[in-house]
């Protein structure tokens, strides 16, 4: 059979272009044009290299804050994804439990993220929380306020509380899809317990893992609103990660510039992390 | 390897069945002797994967008991019990290769590595895999997939039986030839008890010594292919095996003549007929032979399968079946005798002997 080329077919696709050009590379072209120039005001602008770029990558205050969004990105990582499975394992597979738990694992995904925060913030409270004031009572010591160590454990549980539930659900999602007859040959088998968790249902997990991996990775490094309502950053800058020093730069300080620069570098840390995550990840698929 | 007898099972998937028909295994109450090659046969639906799983301990049976040898296994698991199943649709390990799925099941039951090494290679070499060993499972084909799980199932030499829940299935014709004269091979060697179940009624009698057909939840009978043929216990039977199936025909029985369609014939013995019973006369197609004199019947069609030839025809306004030789002649005016050592007489579907 011939195949018959149209190049006007590619005319088809431009709708699409102008809308991805409005929503996505004209913004991202803007930031661009802020991070190479400089300004005094009055709209004038001046051709500044890469300067911004140079200027952000030699800050302390960068690599702080980027060092605080690896840390916590590892932390939550490594207690939702193992605690997200334990979760989904230990699921009903029928019944009414089924909807009951379901509908409990989606509710803090729900939930805006900005009153997420609120609730957070007034539940560690130590005047008024539930949390705080209980802890405070019971005559240990939180307060997330001036207390470093507090501010980051409740920003953990915090998450580990919001998200978890999406691993959860992801995982199930995959352990549903398993057919009983793998269960069953696997008791023929004499498989222990853990043997039908390494070898079935962890593979059969593997893709909905990757993704639950992934979109919790990008998530908690890109995070912005919930720690700006519960901690604002603080105490200190103990607290500040990319995203909130970026929109105290940008607005706060009216830098344009290296804001822009920042911003770029910021992205393409996450592209290229995830890049690399999702290449480690998939590489044994192909190894078969 | 072990006698397995099945005391009084039954079983239904709902919780509190009320009625007979609640259940999907009515009351079966049978013995698996030692050794022997079985094939549990059935149309779909009919319990017999249920009555495998009830077996293997995968399932526990609502009311009965079972035993392995005279002792009580109704209560241990699976593993307990010591049993190998190869499942319709093939079941493998992904991540593993050909080797370790092969050696899984003995590896699990800590077997020293030199002796599951041997038995993974033996295995290997009968399923035609060998070259196949250290390559990932999920790169292979249904069939060969398939190849494995019944590797998988062969590989211990310890197990109380082996149970095949229609494995060949996904296997193309030709392999599933090879495959099962090597089962049959195997269980000639190793005498393990074996339980087959399938639909296929050719699988069926080359396969087993016995066949066990079951029937809408319960075992209709339990022979060798001879005698399914010839005197097929119950009319379901009749249908189900042999190609064209039994005809059945409504009788009406007097004391040892029978009334079909008109005609008077007259039997050699006296069925026991309980009265008001729906008798039926069954007769299969080769035993009924066409010529000049006889019952007239109409002929509708021949269709021409090779060594001989099928009469589709109508009798006292029945439609019968007919198996007449390649070269034997279709006369113009057909008439048809039964022959009477062949008919086997049915009352409520179930087949009525001379004896009684």
């Amino acid at each position: 059979m011939n195949k018959t080329w149209n190049n006007k077919a590619w005319f088809m696709v431009l709708p699409v272009l102008l809308l991805v050009a409005f929503s996505a590379v004209i913004p991202l072209m803007t930031v661009v044009n802020y991070s190479v120039q400089d300004t005094f005001g009055n709209n004038q602008f001046f051709w500044n290299g890469v300067g911004w770029f140079s200027d952000v990558m030699a800050s302390d205050r960068f690599w702080q804050a980027l060092g605080r969004n690896l840390l916590f990105s590892v932390i939550i990582l490594s207690i939702e994804i193992p605690l997200g499975i334990l979760i989904a394992l230990n699921m009903p597979k029928k019944g009414l439990g089924v909807p009951v738990c379901l509908v409990l694992m989606a509710l803090p995904l729900l939930i805006p993220w900005n009153v997420v925060g609120t609730i957070w913030q007034v539940f560690g409270r130590v005047d008024i929380g539930l949390l705080g004031h209980a802890l405070v009572s019971l005559g240990i010591s939180y307060n997330y306020v001036n207390n470093i160590f507090d501010a980051w454990m409740t920003l953990i549980i915090m998450d580990v509380w919001h998200w978890t539930s999406l691993v959860v659900l992801l995982c199930y999602a995959g352990l549903v899809s398993i057919p009983e007859a793998y269960y069953q040959a696997a008791k023929i088998d004499g498989a222990s317990r853990w043997a039908v968790f390494r070898y079935i249902q962890l593979p059969k997990m593997k893709r909905v893992l990757l993704i639950a991996f992934l979109l919790r990775f990008m998530d908690s490094f890109m995070i912005y609103t919930e720690p700006f309502v519960v901690t604002g950053g603080g105490p200190g800058n103990s607290t500040t990660f990319l995203s909130i020093d970026l929109v105290k730069m940008a607005i706060g300080q009216f830098d344009l510039g290296p804001a822009a620069a920042m911003s770029i570098i910021y992205f393409l840390i996450i592209l290229l992390l995830s890049w690399i995550f999702y290449t480690v990840m998939t590489s044994s698929d192909e190894q078969a | 390897m072990a006698r397995i007898t099945l005391d009084h099972i039954r079983h239904a998937y709902g919780e509190k069945p009320k009625s007979e028909a609640d259940y999907s295994l009515k009351e079966v109450h049978h013995e698996w002797n030692d050794g022997g090659a079985y094939a549990l046969l059935g149309p779909s639906g009919c319990g017999k994967t249920t009555l495998l799983n009830i077996i293997s301990g995968l399932l526990q049976p609502s009311e009965g008991r079972i035993l392995f040898d005279g002792k009580d296994v109704t209560h241990l698991s699976t593993q307990q019990r010591n049993i190998a199943q190869v499942f319709q649709f093939p079941v493998i390990y992904d991540t593993m290769t050909v080797y370790d799925n092969l050696a899984f099941p003995l590896r699990n039951r800590g077997v020293a590595e030199p002796e599951v090494d041997r038995r993974v290679r033996e295995i290997l070499e009968m399923i035609d895999l060998a070259s196949w060993a250290k390559k990932k499972a999920r790169g292979l084909t249904a069939d060969q997939k398939q190849k494995i799980s019944l590797g998988r199932g062969l590989v211990r030499n310890d197990v109380n039986a082996i149970l095949f829940d229609e494995p060949l299935t996904v296997i193309d014709p030709h392999m599933k030839w090879q495959l099962r004269s090597q089962l049959k091979k195997l269980h000639r060697q190793f005498g393990f008890t074996m339980v087959y179940v399938t639909h296929d009624q050719t699988e069926a009698l080359t396969f087993a010594d016995k066949v066990v057909v079951m029937y809408d939840g319960q075992i209709v009978q339990i022979g060798t292919p001879a005698e399914l043929f010839e005197k097929p216990k119950h009319t379901f039977v009749g249908y189900f095996i042999g190609s064209p199936g039994m005809n059945v025909l409504p009788a009406a029985i007097d004391g040892s003549s029978v009334n079909v369609g008109g005609q008077t014939l007259t039997l050699d013995y006296r069925p026991a007929v309980a009265a008001g019973a729906r008798t039926e006369l069954g007769i299969r197609a080769e035993f009924i032979s066409l010529s000049r004199d006889g019952m007239p019947v109409s002929i509708s069609k021949v269709e021409d399968i090779g060594r001989q030839k099928i009469v589709r025809a109508e009798f006292a306004g029945k439609p019968i079946a007919i198996v007449v030789p390649e070269d034997g002649e279709i006369p113009a005016e057909p008439r048809v005798i039964f022959d009477p050592a062949a008919i086997n007489i049915y009352a409520d579907s179930w087949r009525v002997g001379r004896e009684g």
